[in-house]
């Protein structure tokens, strides 16, 4: 019958209406004194930043000054927005033969969305999101990144 | 006469400047509860002063006029739309023989002057030269002209009992007993139908596509700064007061203290509460009830909310009048 579906439905529209509005008519009567948002930067000290927060592109290197890059440009191709630059050189190895290796990964800040397709696209997990956030500079060239560190060079093995 | 002009001037731009201090401060601090954060904390105690620094930067701020818009009608929006809701002020009763003008169609005279502002709203689209604004401004018109039914229909179902558009007369007849409790069902069906229309009308979430930050920028208000955008600010808020104070007159009894049965101690108590409080305690509570609609619902897309009025808000309302007017002849209420 049309109009019964008609009568339930709008029953049903209310009582869904309804249960929503409980929930934050019950959040604004009731004390929370549990706060979702942190108090920054009251709170610097304590501040604690979940795992997966993405704040800016790191390239890890370890206690060598080694990093786990090898220069594919995988990353610099996932880019949507051309924030990566890869600049690479070759390195004349021991036993004569050309090898391929970073010169200078680029990072303009600027540019990141913070989509995480690079770090997906990394088949070596060179590079991750670090959570630091407080990016603000006064001067735009700043936030002109080199990822490797002088004089680092790939980790043997990769 | 002319001094009485002046005063009451004074008085409702004073009171506008106040409510939109407040109502602001009151969304932002409802809004932070609900959604489990602090609000504004940082200027005065606990922020109180937040909204009136907020105000100040308006002030200063230039207002810009683009390039291509019509610069008369530009100008003139805001203005139309703070007016509008200065005037419909007028008919209203903030306490007991507190009324600017008693006229005898006056809540005819209030559904009538508040469709205007769609008036305002368009202007300010048009004129913007804005695809954004045109759009924002063409959603509105449709919007409030589809809900000024519902809205119409809810006041009349409270004029059909009452049997009068005087709002002194809607007031003293519910002095033994606010509509809400001695209406029944169909006072309880258009005061929810007036609610939702009314929000509507306001253009506020969940109906609030004239703005649509999302889609539209802004909306109608896209290319407004300064000073002339706190007016659009300003007149928003200005109406949800104004019409939650009508909700209160037509539904909650305007100023009428609450009483129960006749000459007990309870009411004895509840008169000794000045009128003035009365009132504006329940317009206030209607503004809650507004501002928790907004914090709570998603907004809906431009064919929901028609379809929302069409299909069901219309047809309940047309079905409802019918009820009230049989409620009215057969005496049905007390
Ligand atoms: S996070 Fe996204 S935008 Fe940023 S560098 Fe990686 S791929 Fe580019
Ligand atoms: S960071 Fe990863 S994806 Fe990018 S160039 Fe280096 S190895 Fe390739």
């Amino acid at each position: 019958m049309f109009i019964v579906k008609y009568i339930k439905d709008v029953l049903h529209g209310v009582k869904s209406l309804w249960t929503g509005m409980k929930i934050t008519g019950g959040y604004a009567l009731r004390h929370h004194k549990e706060k979702i948002t942190q108090q920054y930067p009251d709170n610097k000290d304590t501040l604690f930043l979940p795992e997966r927060f993405r704040g800016e592109v790191v390239m890890p290197h370890d206690e060598h000054n080694e990093h786990a890059c090898t220069g594919c440009t995988a990353c610099e191709l996932a880019c949507p927005n051309a924030t990566i630059k890869i600049v690479t050189r070759f390195d004349i190895q021991p036993d004569g033969k050309k090898k391929k290796a970073i010169d200078k990964f680029v990072y303009h800040l600027e540019l990141c969305t913070f989509c995480n397709l690079c770090i997906e696209a990394c088949p070596t997990n060179a590079i991750k999101m670090a959570q630091t956030f407080e990016h603000s500079v006064t001067d735009r060239t700043e936030l002109t990144k080199i990822l490797n560190l002088p004089g680092s060079k790939i980790r043997e093995g990769i | 006469m002319l001094i009485e002009f002046a005063i009451v001037g004074v008085c409702i731009i004073g009171l506008f400047a106040m409510l939109g201090l407040v109502l602001i401060m009151m969304e932002r601090k409802v809004s932070a509860r609900m959604q489990l954060r602090l609000g504004p904390n940082r200027v005065g105690p606990g922020g109180m002063f937040q909204t009136t620094a907020d105000t100040l930067k308006l002030i200063v701020k230039e207002g810009m006029t683009p390039d291509g818009a019509d610069k008369f009608l530009f100008n003139v929006a805001p203005f139309i739309v703070m007016i509008v809701a200065m005037v419909i002020m007028a008919p209203l009763m903030f306490a007991k023989g507190l009324q600017i003008w008693d006229v005898n169609i006056g809540i005819l005279f209030v559904a009538a002057v508040s469709s205007v502002s769609v008036i305002g709203v368009l202007m300010a689209g048009w004129a913007s030269n804005n695809k954004y604004s045109l759009l924002g401004a063409m959603r509105s018109g449709a919007q409030i002209v589809s809900y000024e039914l519902s809205a119409g229909f809810a006041i009349l179902v409270i004029v059909i009992l009452t049997g009068d558009l005087k709002i002194s007369s809607i007031v003293d007849g519910q002095v033994n007993g606010w509509w809400i409790f001695k209406g029944h069902l169909p006072v309880w069906i258009a005061f929810v139908i007036f609610m939702i229309a009314v929000t509507a009308e306001t253009n506020r979430a969940p109906f609030d596509l004239a703005e649509a930050e999302s889609e539209l920028t802004a909306g109608f208000h896209t290319e407004y700064s300064g000073m002339k955008f706190a007016l659009f600010f300003l007149a928003e808020y200005a109406n949800i007061f104004v019409v939650c104070a009508i909700g209160a007159t037509l539904f909650l009894g305007g100023w009428q203290p609450l009483h129960f049965g006749t000459g007990t101690k309870f009411n004895e108590i509840m008169d000794y509460i000045p009128s003035s409080v009365w009132f504006m305690g329940k317009t206030f509570f209607l503004i809650f009830v507004i501002m928790w609609f907004r914090w709570t619902f998603p907004r809906l897309r431009i064919d929901q909310l028609l379809n929302l009025e069409w299909k069901y808000l219309l047809p309940i309302s047309m079905f409802n009048i019918l009820l009230a007017t049989l409620m009215a002849i057969m005496g049905w209420h007390f």
